[in-house]
């Protein structure tokens, strides 16, 4: 199919800084927060490699024990709050779900844009809390050790996250609500794609979830200014209480992090395999499954904290039970390769590392949530392995994996396709290299959080410090060459990959309205072998 | 909910007439009836997210109130039960004066949509008068949490527990409070430019399911924190 070069796109349709710090459009808004979360990324990127670089002796060598508490608090609190939870939804969903559902913009343009403007807010309060002097509670801020003892910035840290919490609210509502909304005509629940089922069920935790975390940290932030009660032992407080309240959200916030790069799995899966997604039901429902159950198995943090037997029995049970959907997914990607034309183009590579990885960190889960292992387990590398293997190795790749597919469709231009299955790979070793040793480690028990260790423990950290360089040179080479490419990439055309899907049927990059008229929508989703992609419909394109 | 498909049948009726380039009509919607029913959504949405906002000190006072009844009960006692009742009433009323805006600027009637705008910020603006009233009695009393929390009754640690639920609560509350107050002050201002017609009050509307959300948290905290187990 011929490059369709559209006169104006959202990208060239107005020029200046102003154009982009008012828009309503949700493309663009899209584009500020891949900027900014790259940023967070890179930031929480340098404290990891910090972290690393430390553990590479047994001993203190790079910094102070309070030091290496604050830079591992400052990157758990850069990657979960600033990067990982807004990443796939407000760049990918942003841009994507509009164009998925045939609709001009999100229902909510301004708030959109509100919600950017929140983030950053938070987000630079959090970062001059950091330049301050930093936090040294962990991401976790557990109590009383953050209302009483810690005296680091705790305040504004935490008003930092409660105010972009709020950005991550108005998110949700917004997707919500166009979901519910603005569908296209013809384009029924059961016709949307998986991307976008996958959306709503994060948008369901983001609003139910993430006003619960607000209102504790706020607590935790006045009960330091006011002298509250509320979690203070000495008073008759329980410091579990926040245990409690915080894992209401924040194993949650887990499922916020994978459930969108689950439905970009089932994008690729799909496109580069050439065939109808295997059970299309069952992927959209086991994600609202995901959100639901979700919410029902956060004690499974706090097994170690003394908490009801009987109570335990029943986390672990639920917690158990949240592998079945997950496992629906797994295997229904993997029925839907089965007789696929399979071709190995970056995005795909991206999914093949991420069905793998995240099986790994699925399984290795079902491991901590047995009672009796997890005691053994808890606050062990056992634990860092596990969940990195999910929000790394799961939620980064899929995200890496989205990027790489929808570039043509955000930039109009297409990626290198070498280099990027080089990247690919090399992120895929690199990662495997940093986060694999630490299973071992902390099944041999090395705590995490502590930058001494027995010196038989440092062959397993040389390698997991060695697979974090070759980690972070991976995440440079996309860095690079997606710059590179805005300026040397071919021209895109409307649908490169032959996918199917309305964003695919109006010019790359989107005219600001998106589509210049609204679709009508006659298929299935993932109509791959029914669907002659000589004869798309391509969206009439208005020239001059 | 008869009110809601009200509008929603004259947007309906309307839209060919109003257009796509109604002044009220935003670009991204096809039509006027999906616009008015996605606001209404999204407020309603915004709404679960305050009960689940609410809803996590609520579980904290629970779980308190569970554990220390005894002293929880005492600690009640020095709330003042008849400020609180009349700002219960004081709360009502300003609900009824927002449901007959809403119907004002549904029936089109802008004076008296601007009149009931602002009783109802008056009722508002009064209730947190009382509520600043009765903080003052509690900082004179030594009541506040802190070092000068002096409580002369039985499990003094654990009032001070209440105490703090007791200004969390009501402080949250409060500030929701103000935040209408804000909202309403903007509703007027527009209300008397003419900006609100019978086809176009949806933020009318939706600031009343805000404001009736906010009366209904003070219905579940006046009695969770003045009336349960009051032993005189």
């Amino acid at each position: 199919m011929e490059a369709v070069e559209p006169r104006t796109n959202y990208l060239n349709a107005d020029y200046g800084i102003k154009s982009w710090l008012l828009t309503k459009d949700h493309k663009r808004i899209a584009v500020l927060y891949l900027v900014s979360i790259t940023v967070m990324f890179i930031l929480g990127g340098v404290f990891a490699l910090l972290v690393r670089l430390e553990l590479l002796t047994p001993g203190p060598d790079l910094m102070s024990s309070d030091t290496y508490n604050k830079v591992f608090t400052m990157h758990g609190i850069i990657m979960v709050f600033f990067f990982l939870i807004p990443s796939i939804p407000a760049v990918l969903g942003n841009f994507l779900i509009p164009l998925m559902i045939g609709a001009r913009d999100l229902a909510f343009p301004r708030i959109n844009l509100l919600s950017w403007y929140i983030y950053m807010v938070g987000g630079i309060i959090t970062l001059v809390a950091m330049v301050a002097g930093g936090v040294d509670t962990g991401w976790t801020f557990y109590t009383p050790y953050s209302t009483a003892v810690s005296n680091t910035n705790v305040i504004p840290t935490a008003v930092g996250i409660f105010i972009s919490g709020f950005s991550s609210i108005l998110t949700g509502l917004n997707f919500i609500v166009t979901i519910h909304r603005m569908r296209a005509p013809g384009l029924t629940w059961f016709r949307l794609p998986l991307f976008v089922w996958a959306h709503y069920a994060t948008s369901l935790i983001m609003i139910l979830g993430t006003p619960v975390v607000a209102v504790t940290i706020l607590l935790v932030a006045m009960e330091r200014v006011f002298n509250l009660a509320i979690f203070d032992p000495t008073r008759g407080g329980d410091p579990l209480l926040f245990q409690h309240l915080f894992w209401f959200y924040s194993h949650p916030a887990v499922y916020i992090m994978i459930l969108p790069p689950m439905g970009v799995m089932s994008e690729l899966v799909t496109c580069f395999s050439r065939k109808r997604v295997f059970g299309y039901n069952f992927i959209a429902v086991s994600s609202l499954a995901i959100a639901l159950l979700g919410f029902l198995v956060w004690a499974h943090h706090m097994f170690v904290t003394g908490m009801s037997i009987y109570a335990a029995l029943i986390f672990s049970f639920l917690s158990f039970a949240v592998a079945i959907p997950s496992a629906v997914k797994v295997f229904n990607w993997t029925a839907t390769l089965y007789k696929g034309s399979i071709s190995y183009d970056a995005p795909m590579l991206y999914a093949f590392g991420f069905i793998g990885l995240f099986t790994i960190g699925g399984l290795t889960g079902l491991f901590l949530a047995s009672l009796g292992t997890d005691v053994h387990l808890t606050d062990t590398y056992f634990v860092v392995a596990h969940f990195h293997y999910i929000m790394v190795g799961g939620a980064i790749m899929g995200y890496l994996g989205g990027i790489h597919f929808w570039w043509p469709k955000i930039s109009g231009r297409m990626y290198p396709e070498a280099p990027a299955r080089v990247a690919a790979v090399i992120v895929f070793i690199g990662f495997n290299l940093t986060f694999f040793p630490q299973f071992i480690l902390g099944y041999l028990g090395m705590p995490r959080r502590y930058h001494y260790y027995p010196d038989e423990f440092q062959v397993l950290n040389v390698m997991s410090t060695a697979g974090a360089t070759i980690l972070g040179l991976g995440y440079l080479l996309p860095l690079t060459y997606l710059i590179w490419s805005l300026r040397y990439g071919a021209h895109a055309s409307a649908n490169p990959w032959n996918a199917t899907g309305l964003e695919w049927t109006t010019p790359s990059p989107p005219p600001t309205e998106n589509f210049h008229e609204t679709p009508i929508v006659t298929h299935d989703a993932y109509d791959y072998e029914d669907f002659d992609f000589e004869t798309v419909p391509l969206q009439e394109v208005k020239v001059g | 909910m008869e009110a809601y498909s009200d509008q929603r049948e004259r947007a309906l009726e309307t839209t060919p007439a109003a257009g796509p380039h109604h002044a009220d009509h935003q670009h991204q919607f096809d039509s006027a009836a999906q616009q008015y029913d996605a606001s209404t959504l999204g407020m309603w949405v915004f709404l679960v997210t305050e009960i689940m906002f609410f809803g996590g000190v609520f579980t904290m006072y629970v779980a308190y109130r569970a554990a220390y009844p005894g002293a929880f009960g005492h600690a009640s006692n020095h709330l003042n039960l008849t400020l609180g009742a009349i700002n219960t009433a004081v709360l009502i009323a300003s609900s009824l004066t927002m449901a007959l805006a809403v119907h004002s600027s549904q029936m089109g009637k802008r004076s008296a949509l601007v009149t009931y705008l602002l009783l109802t910020m008056l009722l508002g603006s009064v209730f947190l008068g009382i509520k600043g009233v009765e903080y003052a009695h509690k900082f004179e009393e030594g009541l506040v949490p802190g070092p000068g929390f002096t409580y002369s009754g039985p499990d003094a640690n654990q009032a001070q527990l209440f105490f703090s639920l007791y200004f969390a609560m009501t402080g949250l509350h409060a500030l929701h409070m103000v935040i209408g107050l804000v909202l309403m002050a903007v509703l007027v201002l527009q209300a008397r430019k003419g900006r609100y017609t019978k086809l176009y009050h949806t933020p009318i509307e939706i600031s009343g399911l805000y404001w009736h959300f906010v009366d209904i948290v003070w219905i579940f905290l006046f009695p969770l924190l003045y009336l349960i187990a009051r032993h005189e």
